[in-house]
């Protein structure tokens, strides 16, 4: 049923369709709205969950870890130092292979302290294992809380996924959202079963120390479901048009690559003011496309390889920085093509958006047409150099 | 794909920790026993057993720690070279 | 062979308190019980893969959130309507407890959450090292409170106080007690469980190789402790003082003789008698001796 939504507001009922047993979460802006909603649904009794305040990020992580080995559908919700204080915990979910589904609401990382978003803090913790899913709207952020579920449980799978969606952008933006009945949720999903769980009946021991001799292969195998990740996918989003209608591919979107000179590869919600610009250029006969990244972890390798291989310049948009080094999407597609034959001529790399700045219209414009022969490195778009300087003043 | 991961209850069973004595071990003469049950309550390793003034030790996983010598109101139990 | 679901062959080093209370601890709440455990000692010997000495659910996460995970245990039984009859522990070691654990038992406390937390206070981060801890007494030599020619004192912090912080937060139930008392370890825990809410109880576990004494040692110094009134056993029943084991005080020396972890304040009556005040803090605080009663001549 169509409806006009906050995101927050929509991305809670989604979770609410998906039933979680134990959910457990932190304030932290621009999160807040999703925990609350849920609250309020738990106070009004339209949903049935336990619903507990915790002192910290880390406890909230490490109680739907306890909730989850318990057997018992989680969910939780967290952004910026919410999710670098849940750093460890996080690894450590994954390690332990468990089907926890959280959101990231995406936002700066202090210092200094910015409330408001960029994608530095999900893409800092892209070492974790998590499966991590970018919304470019709040139809996508929607409709992935449900895949993620799908994805976490499978039982040759049992990986936790993060859902990230741009803070204030898409949590506190309005739009108009099909959300799906509790019939179509519990066709797609299904009631989460435990492939391993602590049982007084049946006991088993979770967490053991791995020495030189074990570690590796348990990492391997880790780093190996990861890689499935990228043939469930497919098979995930296909289910979902079949029960919702709404057709993803999931890892990727090509926006008019096909014969694009230029393309900018980017992830979020910067992706659909991208296309606006892209259908601007179009009409003025550019050819130019969009290189949507959907499933940043697993990192579709051979499907950006494929989108790109043929397109003679492309511009990598990271919204986030790895200090000292190339900027962190740039670095992994321009590792894509490596010793490659059929690759572009140039790959550039911009940064744009940090700490909330607005990326326009025209900063996107800004980038095709920085997009040239000559090969950038960390372009930052929008910099004001009036606030630069060269020694420390006060 | 899955790796070393979880395991079944007590396989700890499978290390023989008695291997670990080097000097001396436990020896219960069974004269003077009043049938407390201390040296079961409190050996480290659970590796006594009995009751009814009759206990004995599992020397596969006995370390030769010396509590329960310690322990026995009546001295009956002593420590012997290994 | 015993059937405690905490089996042999681990690898606890001999004559190791915390082995011991551990299998005390598990025994008395039965195998109707899931542990969630913080890294330390009892967590590396216990669950080296594949091995693992524990006959119930068991799960190990990280340094400071068994409180928080074992929260998450609660809160999932409760969903599922199991929670009756299931106990939940969570259990650490005096650091993973009063420091890096704090916040995570704090939250726990204050939540309410029906769940039974256990600390085995061996006074030190003794799995890392026999560092010092905020439980390591006042006085102990550790790795990281060492003697030097500058420094000649040890630790010169006093205990934090747990079981009164634990207390503060308002929970049913706390209480301290001592591997080398070991039916008054499980009395407490039958207690606790039995009693709806959060609970706390500290053991005082003996350390062979952090307190270096000799292994056969552990009960007798373990009992030490209590008789000097230095480790008091004692209950708080919702917020009062309702239980303490009376003692006959023997002197403080004869406790911190046979440790390693003292040797260098023997000469040293200056600190001896520091030490000896904190005793007789505890025995007067709690009311730790035993009345013994003044028959009156004269009277009859």
């Amino acid at each position: 049923m169509k409806e006009f939504l906050e995101g927050s507001r929509a991305v809670a009922e989604a979770i609410k369709l998906c039933k979680p047993g134990v959910i457990s979460a932190y304030p932290i802006t621009p999160q807040t709205h999703i925990v609350e909603e849920l609250a309020l649904m738990v106070a009004e009794g339209k949903l049935n969950s336990q619903f507990i305040n915790v002192e910290s990020e880390h406890s909230a992580a490490s109680l739907v870890l306890g909730a989850v080995a318990t057997g018992v559908r989680v969910f939780t919700a967290t952004s910026s130092q919410g999710l670098l204080y849940m750093a460890e915990v996080l690894f450590n979910i994954a390690g332990m292979r468990f089907p926890v589904v959280m959101t990231c609401a995406n936002r700066a990382i202090s210092a200094p302290l910015n409330i408001w978003n960029d994608q530095q803090d999900s893409v800092s913790m892209r070492d974790t294992g998590w499966v991590q899913l970018f919304a470019e709207d709040i139809q996508e952020a929607v409709d992935f809380h449900f895949m993620a579920y799908r994805i976490a449980e499978d039982k040759s799978i049992m990986l936790p996924v993060m859902v990230c969606m741009d803070g204030f952008i898409l949590t506190h933006g309005i739009e108009t959202v099909d959300m799906p009945s509790q019939e179509q949720v519990d066709k797609f999903l299904p009631a989460y079963s435990a492939l391993y769980k602590l049982d007084p009946q049946n006991p088993i021991t979770m967490g053991l120390v791995a020495d030189p001799d074990y570690y590796t292969e348990a990492r391997y195998a880790l780093h190996q479901t990861n890689r499935e990740v990228l043939d469930l996918i497919p098979k995930v989003t296909k289910e979902f048009s079949g029960i919702f209608g709404r057709v993803y591919n999931g890892l990727i979107e090509e926006y008019q690559t096909k014969d694009a000179q230029r393309v900018i590869v980017a992830m979020g919600s910067v992706c659909g003011t991208i296309k606006e610009v892209v259908d601007e250029l179009r009409k003025k006969g550019k050819k130019v496309g969009l290189l949507k990244i959907t499933a940043y972890r697993p990192f579709p390798i051979r499907q950006i390889y494929e989108a790109l291989k043929n397109v003679p310049k492309v511009a990598v948009l990271d919204r986030a920085l790895s200090l000292g080094s190339y900027a962190p999407l740039f670095s992994e597609v321009k590792a894509v093509f490596g010793t490659k034959k059929k690759k572009p001529q140039v790959i550039s790399s911009f940064i744009a958006g940090l700490g909330g700045r607005d990326i326009t219209k025209d900063s996107i414009k800004e980038i095709f047409r920085l997009l040239t022969a000559k090969e950038l490195s960390g372009e930052f778009i929008d910099l004001k150099p009036e606030l630069l300087k060269e020694t420390y003043e006060q | 794909m899955f790796g070393p991961h979880t395991t079944k209850p007590q396989t700890a069973k499978k290390t023989k920790t008695g291997s670990w004595r080097t000097e001396s071990k436990p020896k219960f003469l069974q004269k003077e026993c009043i049938g407390c049950n201390m040296c079961v309550l409190i050996c480290p390793e659970a590796c006594i057993s009995g009751g009814e003034k009759k206990y004995d030790v599992d020397y596969t996983y006995c370390k030769g720690c010396g509590n329960c010598a310690m322990i026995c109101p009546k001295k009956d139990i002593i420590m012997v070279k290994e | 062979m015993s059937n405690s679901l905490f089996s042999p062959g681990h690898t606890a080093c001999a004559g190791c308190g915390q082995s011991l209370a551990a299998r005390l601890v598990i025994d008395a709440c039965g195998a109707n019980t899931i542990i969630a455990n913080n890294t330390g000692c009892l967590e590396v010997f216990s669950s080296k893969y594949p091995e693992s000495a524990w006959g119930v659910p068991w799960i190990h996460s990280l340094f400071e959130n068994a409180a928080a995970v074992a929260s998450g245990i609660e809160a999932a039984l409760k969903f599922l309507g199991k929670k009756e009859g299931i106990n939940v522990i969570a259990q650490a070691g005096d650091g993973g407890t009063a420091d890096i654990g704090l916040q995570a038992l704090s939250g726990m406390f204050e939540r309410g959450h029906d769940i039974l937390y256990v600390c085995y206070d061996n006074e030190a981060y003794e799995n890392t090292g026999i560092q010092r801890s905020g439980l390591t007494p006042y006085g102990a030599n550790t790795t990281t409170t060492p003697i030097g020619k500058e420094l000649l004192l040890g630790n010169i912090r006093f205990k934090k106080p747990m079981p009164e912080i634990a207390n503060a937060h308002g929970i049913p139930y706390v209480a301290t007690a001592s591997a080398a008392f070991p039916q008054d370890v499980q009395r407490k825990v039958k207690k606790a469980i039995s009693i709806r809410g959060a609970k706390y109880i500290q053991i005082h576990v003996p350390c062979p190789l952090g307190w270096r004494h000799a292994s056969d040692l552990t009960i007798s110094v373990g009992k030490l402790a209590v008789e000097t009134g230095l480790y008091p056993l004692i209950e708080y029943e919702n917020g009062k003082l309702t239980a303490v084991r009376q003692i006959q005080p023997k002197p403080v020396e004869e406790y911190l003789k046979p440790q390693g972890r003292f040797k260098h304040l023997l000469n040293n009556p200056e600190q001896i008698k520091i030490i000896q005040a904190i005793a007789d803090n505890n025995i007067e605080k709690y009311g730790l001796r035993v009345k013994t009663e003044v028959k009156s001549e004269a009277s009859s």
